[in-house]
């Protein structure tokens, strides 16, 4: 269980709060209007930004301090989530051993990662010569090895077609699935968050909100929700 | 047996430590250019410790000026016996540290254009300042300051604030000119194409063919004829006569091998020290060894008159003659 | 979105901490210690306020036209590609690593009253130009200067991602618009850098401006130390101008850091740099002019000094080479210990955002005198060892940290966008410590690192730091050497004594600088 106890997020005159828990396993979208402060709630979930006040908790155990590659999570960024200098298995063995010193088992672990993200052969490829959905996938892989017990997608797929986003969304899924790992996934479309995820947290107007049940959610939305959505409330 | 390897390894040790503990080290402080594979440094070393049971060692630091100012840094506690290579610009601000002790009394006869009576420096070599000219290029030779001012001839010295050859020239048109040196100056501001920190590139610059003429010496002349059997080079006789450089050695009053260091100094003045100089220093050495001077030295000019001031006069004068120089050339 | 600033690991915090510390204690300590010996500083006369002035004007004049040069010469030389170019960039070099006396001795062969483009100006029925004057020594500063503006300028034009040029093609983009939208951004981020390091190298010019200035008109700061260390033996003057040099130093450097605007371009993913802009046969004839001209500005002294060397060079004697072979070593090691703590200073001025004080502080030494270092390192070494046994640690220490401001110039940047860049991405995977350091930062700043090492290499093997009352006599550098027969009449043998430090200095920088030069294309 992730628990953001009394969070406060404050910059410049930006202030966001947060006070409430995710429940294991579950697939969360985070929702809200531009500039809410969507982003910065995954940044300080995962360490790359230190809250005003308030503590977060995963398990119990107490993470607000705890070093970004310490923290029980994985997070893919809008973009820059390959080096461009490593090949796809070096970026994707980065998710087993930082320092890169793989074993035979490991490296058998990687191949088997990429088979099962549908880079067979492209091991020794580097990012620039890939295409954006390829690129998604070899972040996966190692969001695959890392097995983390929570996700955060900070949109990675925003730059796809819906196609290929569709494709990923469903890649995630399947590693959730298989990792029993919980998803927090930043989006701006209604329909993924209702295909994708069972609860949603409303960010809007300096409140992060508890999740609620996506369907519910958006059958009757709140009035900010209206807003975003651009549908009378 | 590990006993014993020890054992024999400190007899062995102390036999191989034994003469050289013995032989005690005479430390000389000198210039760069002494200790130079082609310098007077290694035939020097090497005849004097010939005989003298001792290990001669050379500490080279830059030229005469910082040589001065690394015995001034260290002081009393320096390591020198004896100090190699200080000129007449130097010895007076030398002698007023009271570092130096009192040279040994010699026998040896002195070849310098003047008596030399200074207690405590030992003359080994000299020369005269001298504009050095190329033969081939230059069809009218001034015969003094004037003539230079008044020709077209282009000329390049060295600066007196950074160079004893530009400190030498500053003195040597004092001394010539008195009160008129500033307008002296003034008559060679638009001969001098420029003014360089040193020697070295000054005569550089002379022979890349940027000047017509170059502050040097009278023997620069020997060195091309002799070294490189080129005798296109020569100095200008000036008639207001020219001024002199005598290098100097002197011992140090804290040296714990006084008798050495006096021995040392008395071997300069012998023919082993003396014999060295005109090939490698390209100086007068100070006592003509018996065989004279190299062949060559005799086409050299021989000023008729030699200027110097006395050392705590050239102290007195150098100051206001600088400034003069510094107006002149500033305009 | 982030803060911004990360973290430091101990260790960068020791590596960099311990960096400053020897910056230190090869600047401001040995000037204190001589300060203490001369008990205090004496007020500065007329004549030194004037060398003062001098000073000021030919290192603003300097470095403002050696910038102003290298802004278009470096913009031809990123878009274009033409064979010989990675050697044409190593050779650009040269001017820059030749120690002074000899380069000038190459400008003179040139434009000097006897030189080639004088003949030629006379061969036109025009009159002989004289050099010697403020526009000799500007001359001599921007030859020396501008080949380091160029490359610190083309290292920026090529760290601007390949998209960013594809995405200005995309638009169509021509010079115009790539000048206003990359590489204006980009010149604001590096200029004041370069322009400060530049000024700050001319500064301290001494053996050029009393050379090519024609006299005490021309007198420097550097100078004036000079003779009141020699010729005055006043400790107290010197050191109050040395600490006024380094307070213009310390100056220069936090304005440098105050205007200096990161260009925030952000990554690209290493496609293939190409261009698209700038085509047209009469802008390719404009670019080969902006490249050609200086090309030959800087080639040709250098050919000069090539070719009046070559008699000499086979007939060096022994103890040339065998200073040569020391320089080599001299040159290896401080290259080593520049890197190690130019390294850790970049990462930790990238890293924390806000560490203007440790980046001027990387600038010091640009500004210190020679003169008084050693004279301070003498003064506090003397008591501990002998001075000559300390030769050639104390040479290896002075020139790494000599070349440490231009090791910084060269990495700090891409330090910068690398943290940017990746920071986030490496924290997030608990990329750190010697991980990091393999796997992120050691690939990613190849190039500048490849630079800062040619750059010190041949820096070193050039002898920023020949500290005469260190001297070794026996254990002479190559150009100690050099300056030794030079002083003795052997001028050929000094000539051939240059090539031999030419080719040395510079083989070392094309060794070193091979990453850069791959990267960069042909």
């Amino acid at each position: 269980m992730l628990e953001l106890d009394r969070l406060v997020i404050t910059q410049d005159d930006f202030r966001l709060a947060a006070d409430f828990s995710i429940p294991k396993a579950a697939r969360v979208a985070v929702i809200g209007p531009s500039g809410a402060g969507k982003s910065t709630l995954l940044s300080v979930i995962s360490g790359f930004f230190r809250p005003e006040s308030g503590r977060i908790r995963w398990d119990g155990q107490d993470i607000t301090d705890t070093a970004p590659g310490l923290r029980p999570l994985s997070i893919l960024f809008q973009d820059q989530n390959l080096f461009p200098h490593l090949t796809v298995s070096q970026n994707v063995g980065l998710g087993l051993r930082p320092d890169l010193r793989l074993t035979a088992a490991d490296r058998a672990r990687v191949d088997e990662a990429l088979a099962r993200t549908g880079l067979d052969g492209l091991g020794d490829r580097r990012p620039g010569t890939l295409s954006g959905g390829q690129q998604s996938r070899v972040a996966l892989a190692r969001v695959l090895l890392r097995a983390r017990p929570l996700m955060l997608l900070d949109e990675p797929f925003a730059a796809l077609g819906p196609a290929l986003k569709d494709e990923m969304l469903e890649l995630v899924a399947d590693i959730a699935g298989e990792t029993g790992a919980t998803v927090l996934m930043v989006s701006h479309d209604p329909a993924d968050a209702l295909r994708f995820a069972g609860l949603t947290v409303l960010v809007a107007d300096g409140v992060a909100h508890a999740p609620r049940p996506t369907a519910a959610l958006m059958a009757d939305p709140p009035e900010e929700l209206a807003a975003y959505l651009g549908r009378p409330g | 047996m590990r006993t014993t390897q020890v054992s024999t390894l400190i007899v062995a040790g102390s036999l191989a430590a034994a003469p050289a503990a013995a032989a005690p080290v005479l430390t000389v402080y000198t210039y760069d250019s002494f200790v130079a594979e082609w310098g007077p440094g290694p035939a020097v070393e090497l005849a004097f410790e010939a005989d003298c049971g001792c290990d001669l060692q050379f500490v080279a630091t830059g030229d005469g000026a910082a040589l001065l100012a690394r015995l001034l840094l260290e002081g009393a506690a320096t390591d020198a016996d004896v100090v190699l290579g200080l000129d007449t610009s130097l010895t007076a601000r030398a002698a007023a540290s009271d570092l130096f002790a009192p040279r040994p009394a010699t026998a040896a006869s002195f070849a310098l254009p003047l008596e030399w009576t200074d207690p405590t420096f030992l003359p080994y070599d000299w020369g005269w300042f001298a504009f050095v000219y190329d033969k081939t290029l230059v069809d009218t030779v001034p015969a003094d300051f004037e003539a230079l001012a008044a020709s077209d001839l282009k000329i390049v010295i060295e600066d007196p604030r950074s160079s004893t050859p530009g400190l030498g020239l500053l003195l040597w048109v004092k001394r010539a000119y008195g009160d008129r040196a500033a307008e002296i100056w003034q008559g060679l501001a638009d001969n001098i194409v420029t003014v360089t920190p040193g020697w070295s590139e000054a005569y550089g610059l002379f022979l890349e063919g940027e000047a017509d003429m170059v502050l040097s010496y009278t023997t620069s002349p020997a060195y091309h004829l002799i070294a490189e059997g080129d005798d296109t080079k020569a100095a200008a006789p000036f008639a207001e006569g020219h001024y002199l450089q005598v290098e100097v050695a002197a011992k140090l009053k804290s040296t714990r091998n006084s008798e050495l260091a006096d021995r040392f100094l008395n071997f300069m003045t012998t023919e082993a020290f003396q014999s060295v100089i005109p090939g490698t220093n390209w100086m007068y050495p100070a006592v003509t060894p018996a065989d004279g001077l190299p062949k060559g030295f005799e086409t050299l000019i021989q000023p008729e008159k030699t200027l110097l001031f006395p050392p705590e006069e050239a102290v007195s004068v150098r100051d206001p003659a600088l400034a003069e120089w510094q107006t002149a050339l500033s305009r | 979105m982030a803060d911004g600033a990360q973290p430091l690991g101990t260790w960068l915090r020791l590596a960099a901490g311990g960096a400053a510390a020897l910056v230190a204690a090869l600047t401001v300590v040995p000037l204190g210690a001589v300060l203490a010996r001369a008990g205090g500083v004496v007020m500065l006369g007329p004549a030194d306020w004037a060398a003062v002035r001098f000073t000021l004007l030919q290192s603003t004049l300097s470095a403002a036209i050696s910038l102003a040069l290298a802004i278009p010469v470096a913009r031809a030389l990123a878009r274009r590609q033409f064979p010989g170019r990675g050697l044409l960039i190593t050779l650009l070099g040269a001017p820059f690593i030749l120690p002074v006396v000899v380069a000038v001795m190459g400008i003179l062969a040139i434009f000097g009253r006897g030189g080639l483009f004088n003949d030629g100006v006379a061969a036109l029925g025009y009159g002989r130009i004289s050099i010697y004057g403020l526009g000799g020594v500007v001359l001599a500063h921007v030859f020396f200067n501008l080949p380091l503006a160029v490359r610190l300028l083309l290292q920026g034009w090529l760290a601007i991602p390949a998209e960013r040029f594809r995405l200005a093609a995309a638009l169509g983009f021509g010079p115009a618009e790539v000048a206003r939208h990359l590489e204006r951004p980009m010149l604001k981020a590096l200029a004041p850098g370069i322009f400060a390091t530049v000024f700050l190298l001319c500064l301290t010019s001494f053996a050029t401006a009393l050379i090519l200035g024609g006299g005490p008109r021309a007198t420097t700061v550097e100078l004036a130390i000079y003779q009141a260390f020699r010729f005055d033996f006043d400790l107290a003057r010197a050191a109050a101008l040395a600490s006024l040099q380094l307070a213009l130093c310390a100056v220069t450097a936090l304005a440098a850091a105050r205007f200096a605007v990161p260009a925030a371009f952000g990554t690209g993913l290493d496609r293939p740099f190409a261009r698209w802009d700038a085509q047209g046969s009469a802008r390719r004839w404009l670019d080969a002019g902006l490249i050609g001209i200086p090309a030959l500005f800087l080639l040709a002294p250098l050919a000069a000094v090539v070719l009046s060397g070559m008699p000499g060079l086979v007939s060096l004697p022994a103890p040339v080479w065998k200073a040569a072979g020391r320089s080599a070593l001299v040159a290896a090691t401080s290259t080593g210990l520049t890197l190690a703590l130019a390294l850790p200073m970049a990462l930790a001025v990238a890293r924390s955002g806000r560490a203007r004080t440790l980046e001027a502080a990387g600038m010091l030494p640009l500004a210190t005198s020679a003169l008084v270092t050693g004279t301070g390192l003498f003064l506090i070494l003397r008591p501990l060892a002998s001075p000559a046994a300390l030769a050639l640690p104390v040479t290896v220490a002075v020139n790494a940290v000599m070349a440490l401001p231009f090791a910084l110039r060269s990495l700090t940047p891409p330090a910068r966008d690398l943290e940017a860049g990746y920071g986030r991405l490496a924290q997030s995977l608990g990329l750190t410590g010697l991980a990091r350091l393999r796997l992120l930062t050691l690939p990613r700043l190849r190039r500048p690192l490849g630079f800062a090492a040619g750059l010190t290499a041949a820096l070193s093997m050039g002898d920023l730091g020949v500290i005469a009352l260190f001297a070794d006599s026996d254990r002479a550098t190559l150009p100690l050497e050099l300056y030794r027969l030079m002083g003795a009449y052997r001028m050929e043998d000094a000539a051939g004594a240059a090539v031999l430090l030419l080719a040395l200095s510079l083989a070392a920088f094309w060794l070193l600088d091979r990453g850069g030069r791959a990267d960069a294309g042909t």
